[in-house]
């Protein structure tokens, strides 16, 4: 059995890398390699059987045991919708800015401002998610009480602005918008190295050809880009999915399922419901969080899954 | 041989990850169940429970450290119903709770059964008013009797210049400000004392049900009574409950008792406690006093919306220097120092000396030795 003594110490280990027998070096590495990839794989089915575990005495009790006395589904369904509408709202902000921002580091700016900015938009991403959190109910809330105002006001006929707008400023609208400045680093971060890449002899050919600096970027960085870019989105909106911190301190939650992103009755999400009751919770209440958290797990992975698939199709192209 | 080596790869990744679980549930082991074992000398005890005893359980422990060094005491704050189970369980040796053990789960009896030979104890150590705050520039006073208060968090009563709220405030200007209520968005004794309060008092108005959760739809919801505070601070119109030592510089409501306005002063929240009967079903023994608060009061200089929450514990442990530990932690907290401490630092109400009178015989009943 050669896989038993490739338990090699440091020692042979560096032997093999200094050359001399190379393919032991391989060996040692493919494997290292391929116990990494296999510990994701058992980490991720570990949790995804704890979830199943936990989670299945919520499925097969009956509504009058379960909190809230609703059946699962029922319980389940506006905390999947708040989920999603939060997180949808982050990225349909987060993803143009994002792309805008990538462009503007890495096609227009000069260079040494563009390093500056790229560094502040990669430190947006080191702030914790709590302080965020608290900036959107003592800053960002309030600021945004007159605007939801005069949206209630001025465009209360789309069913997104219905109003009553809310007097504090924790809404759906404020909550989306902290969530999009959240996911901003990771879309523009993954665009950027993207855009980055476009061959220059592209770039040159379009230029020569007469292109304007527009419809250079247009032709060339764009598409070339743009599996990256929604790769980038992906990621970015999974963060948002299960974003915890910041909507529990924003969100006024109150269950009820509505587009109304204004007012103060919002529907609340899974990773934040779960945030808010865990601490009270005993029994088989506790199995119905979990449960929820599956739920979320699944539409992460449904999210996951439809990227990969417009990106396979795109690329196919 | 290469699907050999495969195996053995995916053995060893499931090998890692069940040793990381075993990790993890080992260690919470130790926290829960280990230290209540307690046979050493030093007296370690742990408790677990109520989270709106957290910050006096904190001041208490640390106060009771530091006098008696030998001693270790936690407090872990999973919330009522998990200190009450982990207590059944045996997992602590001592239990905070927001509501009384009750019997139509069979709390009580396990609960005796878990302290046998000895007996159970169950004490309220944990008296805090709560009150009504409200943000209306302009309305420095403002007098809510039950019925109203409880339409205005029913959403029925929808701005302030309603002839209801006029009627008991005559002579302060009220403005057509539309009312923003603010509950609790997580789950909370808080919110279970105060909807207890409503459905007891006004059952005509307040058809929802008691719950740690806040049963009606469509109100401004907050997390923790931080984020109440906040919420209503930001609000122009809003009205919410939270602690009353919390309120800060927010605007406190007067709330009708009989035919009296009340304040949510400490005094007046002992004294509700004071007058009112124990629930016989739920103190079977010598040493549990449970209460059965007579919301619907009205004795003058009583505040009626008051969160009580208890101390649980056990007559007889398994060792004696864990009893020792228990008997004078417990005996710390009910005094009046421990009160006292609790005041400042969590901002309860002391319990009243009638009280004190009543409670104390009960934590000494743990038998030390």
């Amino acid at each position: 059995m050669t896989s038993v003594d490739t338990t090699t110490n440091a020692g042979q280990l560096l032997a093999a890398a200094s050359g001399g027998r190379r393919r032991r070096g391989d060996r040692v590495f493919s494997r290292t390699a391929v116990v990494a990839a296999v510990t994701i794989l058992a980490l991720l089915a570990g949790v995804a059987i704890f979830l199943v575990l936990e989670g299945f005495p919520a499925f097969t009790h009956s509504a009058a045991e379960l909190p809230e006395g609703k059946d699962f589904l029922d319980y389940v369904a506006p905390l999947a919708f708040g989920t999603v509408l939060a997180a949808a709202l982050a990225a349909l902000v987060a993803v143009p800015l994002a792309v805008a921002v990538a462009l503007f580091i890495t096609h227009i700016a000069p260079p040494r401002i563009a390093l500056t900015l790229g560094y502040l938009v990669d430190l947006l991403a080191a702030i914790p998610s709590i302080i965020y959190g608290l900036w959107g109910i003592f800053v960002l809330g309030p600021a945004a009480v007159p605007v939801m105002k005069w949206l209630e006001e001025k465009l209360g006929f789309v069913p997104f602005f219905q109003g009553p707008a809310s007097v504090t400023g924790r809404t759906m609208l404020v909550a989306g918008l902290v969530l999009a400045v959240m996911i901003l680093p990771i879309v523009s971060a993954v665009a950027r190295e993207a855009f980055a890449q476009t061959p220059r002899r592209l770039q040159e050919g379009a230029q020569a050809l007469g292109a304007t600096r527009w419809e250079m970027i247009r032709m060339t960085v764009l598409p070339f880009g743009k599996s990256s870019v929604i790769s980038g989105a992906m990621l970015g909106l999974g963060r948002a999915l299960g974003e915890t911190m910041a909507v529990t301190i924003i969100l006024s939650v109150s269950g009820a399922v509505t587009f109304n992103l204004i007012s103060q009755a919002n529907p609340s999400t899974i990773a934040a419901n779960i945030a808010l009751d865990f601490p009270e919770s005993s029994g088989l209440a506790i199995n119905a969080l979990i449960a929820t958290g599956l739920v979320l797990f699944a539409i992460t992975l449904v999210t996951n899954m439809g990227a990969r698939a417009i990106i396979a199709r795109s690329n196919q192209e | 041989m290469s699907s050999s080596r495969w195996l053995v790869m995916v053995a060893f990744a499931v090998a890692l990850a069940l040793g990381v679980a075993a990790c993890g549930s080992s260690s919470d082991e130790t926290n829960g169940g280990g230290s209540s074992s307690g046979g050493e000398v030093s007296g370690e005890i742990a408790g677990a429970g109520s989270t709106a005893q957290q910050a006096a359980q904190e001041a208490w422990i640390a106060e009771f450290e530091n006098e008696n060094s030998g001693v270790t005491i936690s407090y872990d704050p999973v919330g009522s119903g998990g200190g009450r189970e982990q207590f059944m369980a045996g997992g602590v040796a001592y239990a905070g709770s927001d509501a009384a053990l009750s019997t139509e789960e069979g709390e009580l009896e396990k609960a005796e059964k878990r302290c046998e030979p000895g007996e159970l104890i169950e004490v309220p150590d944990y008296i805090s008013p709560i009150a009504i705050i409200y943000n209306l520039p302009g309305v420095e006073e403002l007098k809510l009797d039950p019925e109203t208060l409880a339409k205005i968090f029913a959403q029925e009563i929808t701005s302030w210049n309603d002839p209801a709220i006029a009627k008991d405030n005559p002579g302060v200007e009220l403005p057509e400000t539309r009312i923003t209520p603010v509950n609790r968005s997580d789950e909370s004794g808080t919110t279970q004392n105060f909807t207890e309060y409503l459905s007891e008092v006004v059952p005509s108005v307040w058809k929802f049900e008691v719950s740690g959760d806040w049963p009606v739809k469509g109100g401004e919801a907050a997390s923790g009574t931080s984020g109440v505070v906040e919420a209503v601070s930001a609000g122009e119109g809003a009205i919410g409950y939270a602690d009353a030592s919390q309120a800060g510089e927010l605007s406190v409501a007067q709330i009708k008792v009989g035919s009296e306005w009340a304040e949510p002063t400490a005094e007046a929240a002992a004294k509700i406690v004071e007058e009112s009967p124990l629930d016989k079903e739920l103190s079977p023994g010598k040493h549990t006093i449970a209460y059965e608060l007579d919301r619907k009061t009205e004795s003058q200089g009583t505040y009626p919306i008051v969160l009580v929450s208890y101390l649980i514990a056990c007559t007889k442990y398994g060792s004696a220097s864990e009893a020792e530990a228990v008997k004078a932690y417990a005996e710390y907290v009910v005094s009046p120092e421990g009160q006292e401490l609790a005041a400042e630092q969590a901002g309860s109400a002391p319990l009243s000396s009638a009280l004190t009178k009543k409670v104390t015989p009960a934590v000494e009943a743990i038998e030390a030795g």
